[in-house]
């Protein structure tokens, strides 16, 4: 059973200006160029008033041209977890007015939506776009570990070592796709693995 | 006691004018029961007959959700409206027997709040005693800030006050005193909910500025009342039984087959079963659809009707019923 | 008077079975010889005595071990009972309104007794007498969902009501039809109904939730689900696929009789009085085919409605890998003679 596109499947937008007081980007790899499109429709002044943290990965690209922007704060980290606490904080002190927006990978935005709501924010109010590899975070429901990055189909669970279908049912508290057993009606049926979300 | 009708038979059990606009209403169960339990912001649709004419106006509970000996309810004199509140005001006297709903809520507090602003004007303060008693009790976080005309229209300012101290705000436009509401909603810390209740005018203000200065709609909250529709008396015929009915003012199209003996099939008397559909054979006049289920094409080629939410103005009607 | 409860299991050994009067009760979920999914909600009012209609919330003969089999589930994953902090509310909702429902329909097994806030609830099938403070989560062993969710029959999913939306902020769910609550709580009624085929291009959800945001106190619906399990086994979680799975492989001619059970839910939707939140109650009910067959209209209609049933439906609801076996062994009862319309039997 291939997993077909379903409703819980998060859609990822284009970012654009919203009405705030302040303005909080969080972006890796490609995702700067998803910051730098927007800043062509903001307007003067916008970034007076704006935080970018960008974690630029392996390539280590687009930093120069996020300076260009001239934002309040332009924050380079290594990894999202070492961006963790000082997003945490940020959010813990921030005012009503804050406008929040994600781009870059799927793994990103669904992580850093996750502490935005943890600090009240809705999840409408956050805008995303989606940037570079479609690798997924998955969840095996089976024994729930997490398992990063994964691009094939099926996919095999980095914890419990299962053969998982890689559902499009997607959670946003987990911020992971669900991995559910594939032959688990018949584990002598193994299907191949494709690359499927490169 | 969840079960039943969605009906209340109450008797006014105190009438108390609280200043020169205002007077409260005080309702308890006729058996001497509990009556049931409701949510801060809900309201209850008061039933007023008045001689052979009965109107429905919905009105907030405002007493404490924790106390269901006894509703309350504030009416504002209107002495421009369709006359629902002056039949309060000088008719209902206490030991009035009287039918209210069973209360809804839609002005309920979101409860991921960090913390709860709100914004009252006006006699839109009554939904605000309920809902600061309900997180008052529950030891939540909020901040009341409520405009008066002058000090004496200032209704349960004082009480107000004196249960919540300096988590109460007055404003009274007499003296000249507004809400710095840019200031006061940009120092509202990060899942602050807001809620406004009050006239037209402020409820805009409010949530136009609120837009401008970054609040996501998500958060904020407004009081609108969607004041129940009765519709005029209309005439139908239907073909199959042979018969012709009238629907009255406070009745269902559906009802009145039923009491006409005719029986359609429903399940969800609510728009979205689709069960009671029903085809027009002809018709000469306006339909007024209310239901989820047509498609906005039977609604404007009037083909089909949904006769338990839906009406009629006009001169003919024939279904095929 | 009173229930006698069976002592039986949904796991290993598989005892359950129901008595001749509970396969009489049973609610058979088509009232015609063909299925497809519809908005078949109706009003949540008492039915015929006898039925599972009879109360509104359903005591019957396996409560007791349903009771145990929920407990041997949480101790082995916890996650199947889960509140986000905002719910606490709506789980004392829950807790009153499982009370008073029960102490209602069945006095000799259930008492509530209320002095202000503080309240006595004697359960005596499962041997409980406990008296604690309404409102305060510190005199109950148990959060006010878990508490009362371990004494009653069926799964719970609590709604909150935002944004014109349904949210399942909490739920109890051990002896669901293959959906996670730990993966879809937090969702809203589009997205936990996402894998759901068919349904959304019907405009089905769309409708329903209308109708469900528009539920009022007092005023209950309800309506009924369906699927097929191998075994009586309640826990058909997707977090447990890998260990019962496999027994879909085992269905042979011989078999399907004992082994082949339809799984019906009888849901119900309730406005919660002070959260202002959505409870929906879901309580599976088990009939094996040797027990199913014993009705002959019942028999003749689900062989029409497991042959005809769409593709996509079968495959959603897992019957793929032995609806041929089933079809086979239902259409020897099935001498094509009309049915009844109506779900009872005849
Ligand atoms: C608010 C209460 C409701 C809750 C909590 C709920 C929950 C669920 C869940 C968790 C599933 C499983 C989805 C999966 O495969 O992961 C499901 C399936 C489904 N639901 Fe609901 N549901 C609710 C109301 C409704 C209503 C009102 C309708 C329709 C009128 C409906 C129609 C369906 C259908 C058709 C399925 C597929 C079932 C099957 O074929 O076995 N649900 N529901
Ligand atoms: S009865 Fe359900 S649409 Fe009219």
């Amino acid at each position: 059973m291939a997993a077909k596109t379903i409703i819980s499947r998060p859609i990822y937008g284009t970012l654009s200006p919203q009405p705030g007081k302040h303005h909080l980007f969080v972006a890796d790899a490609e995702g700067a160029l998803a910051i730098i499109d927007m800043a062509g429709k903001a307007p003067p002044g916008f970034f007076d008033g704006a935080e970018i943290d960008f974690i630029p990965g392996p390539e280590g690209k687009h930093i120069a041209a996020l300076e260009a922007l001239r934002p309040a704060q332009l924050h380079i980290a290594p990894s999202f977890a070492s961006l963790l606490p000082r997003l945490k904080q940020t959010l813990t002190n921030a005012h009503m007015g804050l406008r929040l927006y994600l781009a870059g990978t799927e793994g990103l935005i669904g992580q850093a939506m996750q502490v935005a709501l943890e600090a009240g924010m809705d999840h409408t109010s956050i805008q995303t776009e989606h940037r570079g590899s479609l690798a997924r975070r998955m969840q095996c429901v089976h024994c729930k570990g997490i398992t990063e990055n994964v691009t094939t189909q099926p996919a095999l669970c980095a914890h419990c070592g299962l053969l998982l279908l890689v559902r499009d049912h997607y959670s946003r508290r987990l911020a992971a796709f669900q991995g559910v057993c594939i032959n688990a009606e018949d584990r002598s049926e193994i299907p191949p693995m494709e690359e499927a979300f490169p | 006691m969840s079960t039943g009708t969605t009906k209340l038979d109450v008797v006014v059990s105190d009438v108390v004018p609280v200043n020169d606009l205002v007077t409260r209403f005080h309702f308890r169960r006729r058996d001497g029961g509990l009556l049931p339990t409701f949510s801060g912001g809900a309201h209850v649709v008061v039933e007023m007959r008045d001689s052979d004419r009965t109107r429905l106006n919905p009105y907030s509970l405002m007493g404490s959700p924790l106390d269901t000996r006894e509703y309350t309810i504030s009416v504002r004199r209107d002495d421009v409206g369709r006359g629902g509140s002056l039949f309060m005001h000088r008719q209902v006297k206490p030991g009035l027997e009287m039918v209210i709903s069973y209360p809804v809520n839609l002005f309920s507090l979101d409860l991921r709040a960090k913390k709860h602003l709100m914004l009252a004007g006006g006699i839109g303060i009554t939904p605000f005693m309920a809902q600061t008693s309900q997180l008052a009790a529950a030891g939540g976080n909020f901040e009341l800030h409520y405009t008066c005309r002058t000090a004496s229209l200032g209704t349960y300012a004082d009480v107000l006050q004196q249960r919540y101290g300096n988590r109460v705000h007055l404003y009274h436009d007499d003296r000249e005193q507004r809400i710095d509401l840019d200031r006061l909603l940009s120092s509202q810390p990060l899942g602050t909910h807001l809620y406004v209740c009050g006239p037209a005018g402020m409820i805009n203000w409010v949530r136009h500025r609120a837009a401008a200065l970054g609040w996501p709609s998500e958060t904020v909250h407004f009081e609108h009342f969607a004041a129940p529709q009765p519709g005029a008396p209309f005439d139908v015929t239907l073909a199959v039984s042979g018969k012709t009915i009238r629907v009255g003012e406070q009745q269902s199209l559906l009802e009145a087959m039923e009491a006409a003996g005719v029986d359609p099939p429903y399940l969800c008397r609510g728009g979205v079963c689709g069960q009671c559909e029903t085809n027009v054979i002809s018709s000469d006049g306006k339909f007024i659809h209310n239901d989820h289920w047509l498609s906005e094409e039977d609604h404007r080629s009037g083909c089909k009707i949904m006769p338990c939410v839906s009406r009629f103005e006009g001169k003919s009607l024939v279904l095929e019923r | 008077m009173g229930i006698t409860f069976r002592k039986e299991t949904f796991r290993d050994d598989y005892t359950f079975r129901n008595s001749p009067e509970h396969i009489r009760r049973f609610p058979f979920p088509f009232n015609e010889d063909a299925y497809m999914y519809t908005v078949n909600i109706e009003p949540h009012v008492v039915g015929p005595k006898g039925s599972v209609l009879e109360n509104l919330i359903d005591v019957d003969e396996h409560y007791v071990a349903e009771m145990q089999d929920r407990a041997l589930v949480l101790a082995e994953d916890p996650l199947r009972c889960q509140s986000l902090p905002h719910m606490t509310l709506a789980g004392w909702d829950l807790l009153e309104l499982l009370m008073e429902q029960q102490a209602l329909g069945y006095p000799e097994h259930f008492t509530l007794e209320r002095d202000g806030d503080r309240w006595r609830w004697i359960n005596r099938p499962l041997g409980i007498d406990d008296t604690f403070t309404f409102g305060d989560t510190s005199t109950l062993p148990y959060g006010p969902m878990e508490y009362i969710t371990r004494q009653s029959q069926g799964d719970f999913c609590i709604l909150d009501q935002r944004d014109g939306n349904l949210w399942m902020d909490a739920g109890m769910v051990t002896t669901q039809a293959d959906w996670s609550l730990d993966f879809d709580i937090g969702m809203n009624f589009f997205e936990w109904h996402a894998p759901v085929p068919l349904a959304h291009e019907k405009g089905i959800f769309t409708r329903a939730l209308k109708f469900l945001t528009n539920i009022q106190q007092g005023k209950p619906a309800r309506r009924l689900n369906w699927t097929m399990t191998i075994n009586p086994r309640l826990d058909t979680s997707p977090e447990n696929y890998h260990k019962w799975g496999p027994d879909r492989a085992t269905v042979t001619p011989e078999n399907v009789g004992q082994k082949v059970h339809l799984r019906v839910e009888l849901q119900s939707f309730w406005r919660l009085p002070r959260s202002n939140a959505i409870v929906f109650p879901i309580r599976c009910y088990l009939i094996k085919m040797d027990e199913l067959v014993t009705q002959p209209k019942w028999a003749r209609r689900l062989h029409r409605v497991i042959r005809d049933l769409p593709e996509e439906l079968a495959t959603y609801k897992g019957l793929t890998r032995y609806r041929p076996t089933l079809v086979e062994w239902l259409s020897r009862l099935d001498d094509g003679s009309p049915t009844s319309p109506g779900f009872g039997p005849d």
